[in-house]
């Protein structure tokens, strides 16, 4: 099977989605109005609800839903084969992540721009708000875990993006200073950084660091990773300007870099793809695939934090109502390219069967590494540069999106943290808050082992929390949709098979964890349980009542 | 991101380029901005908040050496001290002279 026929594939099947059944949603479904003022029109502020521009507007919102998770999901799934992964991504663009999207974008638009949070306390009821901050808690705090693994694995594992990838973050604090001290042209302040972050690419592939046996004392791996929570720390804690706004600016930015090689490459190098359609040969150990491809895929195929973006911030700047179109849903389809991208350079990039499975010995021992390793094969195949500048290339991107997020993920969790301590009537400052999350976090990444070394271990888990939030958003559209005597139906199903996947995965976890004698990551996985049961109770209350017509609720808010 | 097609146009190619490329540039610059635009309104209405307290610290019996070259601000902070003391906690005036609400 040539990747390029499954590029082509993928690429109709988007396509496809977005002409067809994302005209069936927005018109018949969600029956988007171009005429229906926005909230950006109606509380107007210069500050969070501004009208945009749609195809700024989905820029935003495309960069920062997606990210390295995209990535590590598929990178991690395609042991199952690759078809598998192939058809869950782009089903599940398709019919999940863009319907979720697209519909969280409405229900938020059509309530004065509240968030996902408000929203289900007003349509599931006070305590889905407590429901929503706990869930919120452990998504954050295993993204945190998880990604310091991921970037730890990726520095050493290609140590000539070590230069490239700390020497971003004095590229940002100079582009932070260029655009607010000096008040340099933003165009050529981009060309700048972009051309400076390359020539690191260059350095650093000429230099590759690897650390010694024990620095400060410390194996490598733990030394990482506690260099990344302390940069973590330091990040969060400075004001966002300094460094947070410029190193999202250049990974949005070197996001369509990056797709533009990967894509370009695979165009040019039409690779082979190696891996099986249907892995029989699985290492031991590898947990079933129902249910656990549908939780180890979230980002890129249905992904509850689109939802959280949706409602926080791009609903309050859409400029028509039937923008949410090419916003949410489209959106969601980049992220799907993503992915796609992805699994073809975890399946493609490798020379013989042989190779792949050296790659694929162990469940979680793919994910990025598989896609830096494939991705620059293909790259040095489709545009002529050489394997290890392209690895570093790959790498770097990676490594860059990780770090954005887990630093982004720090400072959010401090609000998390010090709202808590409100409801607890502690006062806890801006330090101590950054301090509790640092230590927990750091906590539940060496639970994993001194250098991390089970750390993916937490990524199924972090799916399967993801999903209960997409599940949470889903039957807050259904109720909406209920309540309206519109078919619900398009929420209804991705709904029932969301839950019920992450449900399963959530037990299925809780006896391999047991196995493991993985006590912290066991309780977690109980949390999670009771928080899905939760999830259901709530939905399935909200939704008996709707159906029974107590819309009054709905009037108030939604004058359509 | 808007590319530059181009259309039947009345204008000269160069001006039609160059507003595509303000466009672009102004679409950049709010894919800059926008994500921390709240951000960076809320410190600058915390800033705001302090300052307040300053110019009125007087008026609330905080002994100020100041006060005298402060009251020429007084009516600057105005149109904005009843969001202030309702973002305090304080449902009314906490100034007598002062009626807002």
């Amino acid at each position: 099977m040539n990747s390029l026929v499954l590029l082509v594939i993928g690429l109709a099947i988007f396509t496809a989605g977005y002409l067809i059944y994302s005209r069936y949603l927005s018109e018949r479904v969600y029956q988007l109005d171009a005429a229906h003022t926005t909230p950006a029109h109606e509380f107007q502020d210069g500050v969070d609800y501004v009208p945009t521009n749609k195809f700024v507007l989905w820029g935003h919102h495309f960069t920062s839903v997606a990210g390295a998770a995209p990535i590590v999901g598929p990178g991690i799934a395609v042991i199952w084969g690759w078809l598998p992964a192939f058809v869950w991504v782009t089903v599940g663009t398709v019919f999940f992540a863009g319907m979720h999207d697209l519909g969280a974008l409405w229900a938020s638009a059509r309530n004065r721009g509240q968030s996902i949070g408000t929203l289900s306390g007003r349509y599931i009821g006070p305590r889905g708000r407590n429901l929503f901050l706990v869930v919120i808690f452990l998504l954050l705090l295993m993204v945190i875990a998880a990604f310091a693994v991921v970037i730890k694995d990726l520095l050493i594992g290609t140590p000539t993006a070590v230069i490239p990838a700390w020497g971003a973050i004095l590229v940002a604090l100079v582009i932070g200073q260029m655009i607010y001290r000096w008040r340099m042209n933003l165009a050529v302040t981009t060309v700048i950084g972009v051309t400076a972050l390359y020539a690191l690419i260059l350095l650093g592939d000429r230099f590759p660091i690897e650390l010694g046996e024990s620095t400060l004392g410390m194996s490598p791996a733990t030394f990482w990773i506690v260099a990344l929570f302390v940069y973590a720390g330091i990040a969060s804690l400075l004001p966002v300007w300094v460094l947070l706004q410029p190193r999202d600016y250049i990974n949005g930015v070197q996001l369509f870099i990056g797709l533009g090689i990967l894509y370009g490459a695979v165009l040019f190098s039409a690779p082979t793809v190696v891996a099986p359609a249907f892995n029989s040969n699985v290492p031991e150990g590898t947990p079933g695939l129902v249910p656990l491809l549908f939780v180890t895929i979230a980002c890129g195929a249905i992904s509850g934090f689109h939802g959280m973006v949706s409602s926080g911030t791009s609903s309050k700047q859409l400029d028509k109502e039937t923008d949410a179109r090419f916003v949410g849903y489209f959106g969601a389809v980049g992220e799907g390219l993503l992915a796609l991208g992805a699994i073809i350079a975890a399946t493609a990039g490798f020379r013989t069967l042989a190779d792949w499975e050296e790659v694929y010995s162990a469940f979680g021992n793919g994910g990025v590494g598989a896609f830096v390793q494939g991705g620059g094969a293909i790259v040095e195949g489709g545009l002529g540069l050489p394997a290890s500048l392209s690895a570093t290339i790959l790498a770097t991107m990676a490594v860059l999106f990780a770090a954005t997020t887990m630093d982004t993920a720090v400072r959010l969790l401090r609000f998390v943290v010090q709202e808590g301590g409100d409801l607890l009537k502690v006062k806890v400052n801006k330090g101590v808050a950054t301090a509790i999350v640092l230590v927990v976090g750091l906590a539940l990444t060496f639970s994993q082992g001194a250098g991390g070394e089970g750390g993916m271990r937490i990524w199924p888990l972090f799916g399967t929390t993801n999903q209960l939030l997409a599940s949470l958003t889903l039957s807050i559209v259904a109720v909406m949709l209920l309540r309206k005597g519109r078919n619900a139906w398009p929420a209804l199903v991705p709904l029932v098979l969301v839950f019920a996947m992450a449900f399963y995965a959530a037990i299925v976890q809780l006896g391999d964890l047991y196995e493991a004698q993985d006590w912290l990551l066991l309780g977690l996985d109980l949390v999670i349980v009771v928080a899905a049961v939760w999830v259901a109770f709530e939905a399935v209350l909200s939704m008996r009542s709707a159906r029974a017509g107590e819309s009054e609720d709905a009037e108030l808010v939604d004058r359509s | 991101m808007p590319s530059s097609s181009t259309g039947p146009d009345a204008r000269t190619p160069t001006d039609r380029l160059r507003e595509r490329w303000g466009a672009f540039v102004d679409g950049l610059s709010e894919f800059y901005h926008a994500p921390y635009r709240q951000t960076f309104a809320r410190a600058k209405r915390d800033e705001d908040d302090h300052f307040m307290l300053v110019v009125l610290a007087d008026a609330l019996g905080v002994p100020d050496p100041a006060a005298y070259h402060s009251l020429e601000l007084l009516p600057a902070v105005y149109p904005e001290f009843h969001a202030w003391h309702r973002r305090l906690g304080l449902d009314r005036s906490p100034l007598e002279h002062v009626g807002c609400c």
